[in-house]
């Protein structure tokens, strides 16, 4: 046992009285869904009514605390009041007046509750929102409960003692040992065996090493990564600090997509503050171990996601991927021995550590451990972030949690794993979310995007949107990404314009394993997954496309034509004036007319017609 | 004192350059804090860079700078409008948006900043705001759940505001 010069325990206390000192707690989210919604007006409010932490002189008094994401982004802005257990959504800067005088009076702002869509009933207490009540939040327990700029909040609610505990113990393999006996698998997309990753890079140590956290977090429709590190960055830092133990590295970088500058802001404050209290940088809390975090930008390429082209931005050059026959464990970043994991990764370590390998192994399925955050979008009613046991299923996650597909239509298919992913259908709602089982259905848990589509949705157009990213993504170095990706796009291209035949699909299933079989990295790997688990399960809507020339979910444009009827026209000028490319003409009070050679068939006309007279056939 | 070639600022330059300590591997870094300053890249500046700092050469320079989405080889338009085309915004209809900002500030294609110099367009594969979707992004500013009615009026109030 070491001696360490900070008692953890004790610094704990003094932040929970900092905390305690600020009286009642109301929390406005100030991540960035809610601030495009407006959270600092509401939050300058409160400050102005007496709110204010730095200022508390009244009797009753209250403090306003920024906090990062709650998850909920769909229903913002959000105000929470912890001790009273109630949630205000939709929250506008005239509501906060009344707000705050309802807290004085222990009243409730009934018209600000939240509504549960399916038991149309609105919700006083918050352990009765659907939302929260079925999600297991350990990686992400803090986020919005915490301001995550103060470090005295994130020590309150445990930062850093698990960092001490590792340094009491001051053993590396108890650590390695922990992690692997957690069942703890990459969270960034491959589900590989984090423990092992760890045992592999400790093989190597004694010279200098380094832990790289990739924030790349490129997959669109996925964002629990910056969630971690815009609302709870101080977690990120711990793990990275104990697997720079458990690995003998004294360095480390954490590289952030530069799509995210609050996360990058949140990351450099979080880290100056830890460093100020010895609970990172040189011999952290009085010990031997040291280690020093760097934050390297982005700069827009999604083939950075992937281990060896990370490296080769981080080192300055082109994020091309390198060959892997010389592991990274052996030769990484600047050819020394580098251990990588993903954000959600890290953001799990602390607890582990904590909390112990059974606690957490306790949790999932056989092969998939402990829980993990999706990121639901698309047609379902609540979107956000929802973190899970790996067992749950697809149909809990959408239906129960997601509050089922928006304005009552039907599901058709879930889109899982980003570009790199597939599609399953309803036959696969039952299915837990487990990497092995999720793998042989054709998708993946990938970054754990979940974009849910409706009967609305065209499967081929869908489809050649992720081709088109991956293609444009290829970063060019196999032949077979990069020229593949080309041929693949152009015949999707063909099939959503009416053009396609039936040889088409035997050529994308083709291309698609040839593409699989000969690119380096995972990009190319994995770019052929959303057509070919597409063909698989949605066949027909090809088939639809090339041989009726039909699109079934009336969305491909090429297939569609607008129409205006005259017996349902009032000649308001509405859609003229609404149509990107002026093909809309007629006298006010007129019936109108479309001119086909100009119509882009992009629906502007139909979502602005106030009398339904635009129709498509 | 400041001296100006070819209207790049050198002073400036060698500024950036000794604050990653020449090194080869802060070249991202570097050419970031450049576009800050400029908007774009401009190719003198490229090219100071790439015979200034030890290991690389103007060619390496390019070539990283055309690897990335982030780096702009021309001048950007005083609001750089961003319209997310992530999956989630897709889904949503993000490319109505992106047409009724084209026709508002009257580009036309292969173009991307307006002859003003007053916009910027482009379109991102994802901001990480699927929830508020479809989203776009102008000049860091998040406007959240868009529709071609609703962009078409802010695009208008920023027109205003400089008129």
């Amino acid at each position: 046992m070491v001696n360490l010069t900070i008692d953890i325990k004790k610094e704990q206390e003094k932040a929970r009285e900092i905390i305690k000192a600020q009286g009642r707690r109301i929390l406005v989210c100030a991540s960035t869904g809610c601030l495009a919604n407006g959270a600092l007006d509401l939050i300058q409010r409160f400050k102005d009514l007496g709110a204010d932490a730095d200022i508390l002189t009244k009797e009753d008094k209250m403090s306003v605390i920024p906090t990062g994401c709650i998850g909920f982004c769909e229903q913002g802005c959000l105000v929470v009041i912890p001790d009273r257990k109630l949630t205000y959504v939709h929250v506008k800067k005239e509501d906060v007046d009344e707000i705050y005088e309802s807290l004085k009076n222990n009243t409730v702002v009934e018209r600000l509750l939240y509504v549960d869509p399916a038991l149309n009933k609105k919700i006083v207490n918050n352990e009765e929102m659907n939302f929260y009540a079925k999600q297991t939040r350990t990686a992400m327990k803090n986020c919005g409960l915490i301001n995550p700029e103060s470090l005295d909040e994130a020590i309150a609610a445990g930062a850093y003692s698990a960092l001490a505990k590792v340094l009491e113990i001051n053993d590396p393999e108890y650590v390695i040992k922990e992690i692997e006996d957690s069942g703890l698998r990459g969270r960034g997309g491959g589900g590989f065996a984090t423990g092992r990753k760890w045992r592999s890079v400790h093989r190597n140590r004694g010279g200098k090493s380094y832990v790289i956290c990739n924030g790349d977090e490129g997959d669109p429709g996925a964002f629990m990564d910056r969630s971690v590190m815009e609302d709870d960055p101080n977690k990120l830092l711990e793990g990275m600090a104990i697997a720079a133990f458990a690995v003998g590295a004294d360095e480390g970088y954490i590289y952030v997509r530069a799509e995210y500058p609050l996360a990058i802001k949140r990351l450099k404050m979080a880290i100056q503050a830890a460093e100020a209290r010895n609970l990172l940088g040189k011999n952290i809390m009085g010990s031997d171990f040291s280690f020093e975090i760097h934050i390297k930008e982005g700069a827009g390429a999604f083939v950075c996601g992937e281990s060896s082209a990370l490296i080769a931005s981080i080192e300055g050059e082109r994020g091309m991927p390198r060959p892997k026959n010389i592991h990274m464990a052996e030769k990484g970043l600047f050819k020394r021995p580098t251990l990588l994991n993903n954000v959600e990764t890290f953001a799990n370590v602390p607890l582990i550590i904590l909390n112990g390998s059974k606690w957490f192994a306790s949790m999932g399925t056989e092969g998939s451990k402990g829980t993990k955050t999706f990121a639901l979008t698309g047609e379902v009613n609540n979107t956000g972030l929802v973190e899970v046991p790996m067992d749950t299923t697809l149909r809990q996650i959408i239906f129960d949690i997601g509050g089922g597909i928006r304005g009552g239509k039907k599901f058709k298919a879930v889109q899982l794993g980003g570009p790199s992913g597939g599609c399953l259908t309803e036959e696969h709602l039952d299915m837990p979310m487990d990497y092995d089982q999720l793998t042989k259905a054709g998708a993946m848990v990938g970054s754990g995007g979940l974009v849910v589509m409706n009967e609305d949705t065209c499967i081929v157009e869908v489809a050649r949107f992720f081709m088109n990213f991956t293609q444009h993504e290829s970063c060019g170095k196999c032949t077979p990404c990069r020229e593949g990706t080309k041929q693949m796009l152009a015949i999707l291209e063909r099939i959503v314009k009416g053009q396609g035949k039936m040889e088409d699909l035997d050529m994308l299933e083709e291309l698609g394993t040839v593409i699989k079989q000969g690119s380096l990295c995972g990009l190319g790997k994995s770019a052929p997954n959303p057509v070919l688990s597409t063909l698989k399960y949605f066949r027909d809507e090809y088939i639809a496309h090339i041989k009726d020339k039909k699109c079934p979910a009336g969305v491909c444009k090429a297939m569609k034509h607008f129409e205006i009827r005259e017996d349902l026209c009032k000649g308001c000028t509405k859609c003229a004036r609404n149509c990107p490319v002026n093909a809309i003409s007629g006298s006010l009070k007129e019936p109108h007319k479309i001119d086909q050679s100009k119509c882009i068939k992009c629906g502007a006309c139909i979502d602005n017609c106030p009398f339904k007279a635009i129709i498509t056939k | 004192m400041s001296v100006e070639c070819k209207g790049i600022n050198t002073k400036q330059l060698d500024e950036i350059i000794q604050s990653h300590g020449g090194e080869k591997s802060h070249l991202i870094a570097m050419l970031q804090k450049v576009q800050e300053y400029y908007k774009y890249l401009p190719e003198e500046a490229m090219i100071y860079i790439g015979s200034h700092v030890e290991g690389l050469s103007p060619a390496t320079v390019f070539g990283v700078a055309t690897f990335y989405a982030q780096f702009s080889l021309e001048p950007k338009g005083r609001y750089e409008i961003k319209v997310c085309d992530g999956t989630a915004c897709h889904v949503r209809g993000s490319m109505p948006v992106l047409e009724a900002v084209k026709k508002k500030i009257n580009l036309t294609d292969g173009k991307m900043t307006t002859e003003n110099g007053m916009f910027s367009l482009e379109t991102v594969s994802c901001l990480g705001a699927c929830s508020l979707a479809p989203a776009i992004v102008i000049n860091e500013k998040i406007y959240p759940k868009m529709t071609p009615d609703a962009v078409t009026v802010i695009i208008d109030t920023l027109m205003k505001e400089n008129n």
